[in-house]
């Protein structure tokens, strides 16, 4: 396992707990599935150590709205990559919801959903691979392709953008 | 007609580079083919009974004649020399070696083309009116919205992973050629009380093992926040579309099980934080869409042909051609021409490398290069001077392409069925030979008129048989084909969902029923009536009997 963001392999500095059971310490780094978040939001938002949440499919990241700047991390989990609700939760929580932390793929992340996922607000990936391996995945995933029809909130010209740029500058369209 | 500018080419090649790479890994055993799987379906390659098959996306149907001519020579240089086109308005090819596909789609890529998001649950190619932009009927050009749509869906990184599959098709003429109702999201322009030109929004229709006609989500979108309000549906729909059963996952489950009134609810909220974003298309860009579609430069002629005429006069099967297959356009003096892929006896769809070429050869000469493909897998010239549709009509026919069949008995859309198709369970390619042959006779077609037979070899309902005026599904019961009927299914406007007549029949008993049924029709029929609308107006009872009698 390893986690890739920013350009760079970081440690993993999080425990992230099961729908039930003991809460480690208070000084822990701890992401909490939503639902028990919504349970226990006050003695959570009350601990020490940094919070984060999980989101599984299913779940309603506008439930969190209250909430984001406590947030540090929201991991998002992918439970086979088939299951594509994780992007809309990035791009609701990135372009609707402001959120500015750090947004992580878990669970079954692989190679050519990665780009899909950065374009969706998504700054870390956590894959089942050494952390050599990932970087390189991540590297290749990231820059394999360069022209981009959508708008979404990832800053990346759309090509109808730069169309419209090019067409201010000449005096033509297209 | 579009062209691809260098971001349009850029991504393609890109693709196309990222694809060969993808299959090297394959070839060389560094991935397992499960691993490979949700690559080459993104990229068009399905693995079928025999062989891998490659499908390519014709965006809306449409296709210059440089692109016409290099599906034929795909056809000749990868494959066995034909081409199939599909009733998604794409064509496939059936017999591609893996380490050739990528040479395949380079050159493809050469005349602007690719086989993306041809498979998968993405957003498939958007399809639309083939008559687009010549029929007298329209509204206005709907493919500089095919174009956006295109461009919108195109490795949309948000909505590549969808429960399911998801088909959207458009109509910018009242009278839909487009099925329009029979898909995810189906678009109908018309105008608004304000007199503006927008699109009805329908969703949750298709076919399938549980077929809907599609419900009325908006009855009013204009054109400016028609993408903001796509994204608004497909957000919906993964966010909320099922994914627990891939038989339940369509939009068209979600629409039936929630209700039109919740999805639209969803759907508008969702708008309501989008509308006024960067998906919000100008109208300065609209107009550079429609630009590229402008019309070509047709001559200022008489609608009146005096050439026509006479040659009408002193050739019957040209005059039949004629009737059947030419379409009013809507500039005087100039008709569209329909070329159909349903010679009598032969297989509906196919056409050969030469056949091929040879329709491009003849767009060029007489339909300014243009060329469309047809949901029910026939070609169109959408432009030809009707004082030339003698001469095109007489190179058609030469070439095996002038029946005169389009829209009768004998113009059935077949899926390819248990002779390619992995998921089939009887074959569909030999009964539509069959029946083509036994009404093979042109009076006898002309006479019985309209008649849209549609079969399916399975259940997934490739082959439209729920709106097939008569509809014929493949089964197999006991490692024997048998085959259900159904009737009163209409793709049009009229979108209706055929019923079962009664107990299937065996191969051997199918094309004598069915002969039954037309037979019936022409009894009972009133001056003027299609099939179809002696169906409604008499109902099942009367075909019932001649299928069943006291049975």
């Amino acid at each position: 396992m390893a986690i890739v963001k920013n350009d760079t392999v970081i440690e993993q500095e999080w425990i992230t707990v099961d729908a039930e059971g003991d809460l480690p310490a208070s000084d822990e780094n701890l992401i909490v599935p939503l639902a028990r978040f919504k349970e226990q939001r006050e003695d959570l938002i009350g601990r020490n150590g940094g919070l984060g949440v999980l989101l599984n499919p299913g779940d309603a990241p506008e439930d969190l709205a209250d909430d984001l700047d406590r947030l540090s991390i929201i991991t998002v989990n992918f439970p086979a990559y088939t299951d594509g609700r994780g992007y809309s939760y990035g791009r609701v929580l990135r372009e609707r919801m402001g959120f500015k932390g750090e947004l992580r793929a878990v669970g079954d992340v692989l190679r050519d959903q990665l780009l899909y996922m950065h374009r969706c607000g998504f700054d870390s990936y956590d894959l089942n691979v050494d952390g050599e391996t990932a970087l390189t995945k991540v590297r290749a995933a990231l820059k394999e392709m360069s022209v981009y029809y959508q708008p979404t909130g990832d800053g990346r010209a759309t090509a109808a953008s730069l169309r419209e740029r090019r067409a201010n500058a000449t005096g033509k369209a297209f | 007609m579009y062209r691809y500018d260098d971001f349009d080419r850029q991504l393609v090649e890109e693709r196309t580079a990222q694809f060969r790479e993808q299959v090297q890994r394959r070839l060389a055993g560094d991935i397992t083919e499960e691993q490979f799987r949700p690559l080459r379906l993104m990229n068009g390659v399905y693995l079928q009974l025999h062989a891998y098959m490659l499908r390519v996306a014709i965006p809306y149907g449409t296709l210059r004649a440089d692109q016409l001519r290099a599906l034929g020579g795909i056809a000749r240089k990868y494959d066995k020399g034909y081409g199939h086109f599909t009733t998604r308005q794409n064509i496939q090819y059936n017999w591609p070696k893996l380490d050739e596909i990528p040479d395949a789609l380079l050159d493809l890529s050469k005349v602007e083309m690719h086989a993306i998001q041809t498979s998968g649950n993405c957003i498939r190619n958007t399809t639309t009116d083939q008559y687009a932009g010549a029929a007298a009927d329209e509204i206005e050009d709907p493919r500089p919205y095919c174009e956006l749509i295109r461009q919108w869906s195109t490795f949309h990184p948000e909505f590549t992973y969808l429960p399911r599959k998801f088909k959207i098709a458009v109509t910018g003429s009242p009278n839909d050629r487009a099925a329009v109702k029979v898909h995810d999201i189906g678009l109908r322009m018309h105008h608004n009380e304000a007199g503006e030109t927008g699109f009805e929004v329908v969703v949750g229709g298709g076919l399938g093992r549980t077929p809907f006609v599609g419900k009325t989500v908006r009855d009013f979108i204009g054109k400016n926040d028609l993408f903001s309000y796509l994204e608004a549906i497909l957000r919906v729909y993964n966010r909320f579309g099922r994914r627990d059963n891939k038989y339940k996952a369509r939009i068209k489950i979600l629409v039936h099980e929630e209700g039109i009134e919740k999805i639209r609810d969803l759907v508008e909220e969702e708008w309501a934080q989008i509308k006024d974003g960067s998906l919000r298309v100008s109208d300065e860009e609209i107009a550079q869409y429609v630009e590229q579609f402008a019309p070509p430069a047709f001559e200022d002629l008489s609608d009146d042909s005096p050439e026509l005429a006479l040659h009408k006069a002193e050739h019957r099967r040209f005059a039949n051609w004629v009737q059947s297959n030419v379409i009013a356009h809507k500039q005087p003096g100039y008709a569209i021409a329909n070329v159909s892929l349903k010679p009598i006896g032969g297989i509906p769809g196919d056409a050969t490398d030469v056949q091929m070429e040879l329709v491009a050869d003849l767009s060029e000469k007489y339909s300014f290069g243009d060329v469309r493909v047809t949901h029910e897998q026939n070609l169109v010239l959408p432009h030809v001077k009707k004082a030339d549709l003698f001469a095109l009509w007489s190179e058609l026919d030469a070439a095996g392409l002038g029946t005169g069949n389009l829209g009768y008995v004998t113009d059935i859309i077949a899926c390819p069925g248990l002779d390619y198709c992995a998921l089939a369970t009887a074959r569909s390619i030999p009964l539509s030979q069959r029946i083509s042959e036994r009404f093979g006779d042109m009076d006898r077609q002309h006479d019985i008129g309209e008649l849209k037979i549609k079969i399916s070899g399975c259940i997934n309902a490739c082959g439209h048989h729920h709106v097939g005026h008569i509809g014929i599904l493949g089964l197999d019961k006991r490692g024997k084909e048998f085959y259900q009927i159904t009737l009163g299914g209409d793709a049009s406007e009229n979108a209706a969902i055929g019923k079962i007549a009664g107990a299937g029949f065996s191969e051997a008993e199918v094309v004598d029923a069915i002969e039954s049924l037309v037979t019936k029709y022409i009894d009972t029929r009133d001056p003027g009536e299609r099939f179809i609308d002696t169906y409604r107006r008499v109902g099942m009872d009367p075909f019932k009997e001649v299928l069943y009698g006291d049975r």
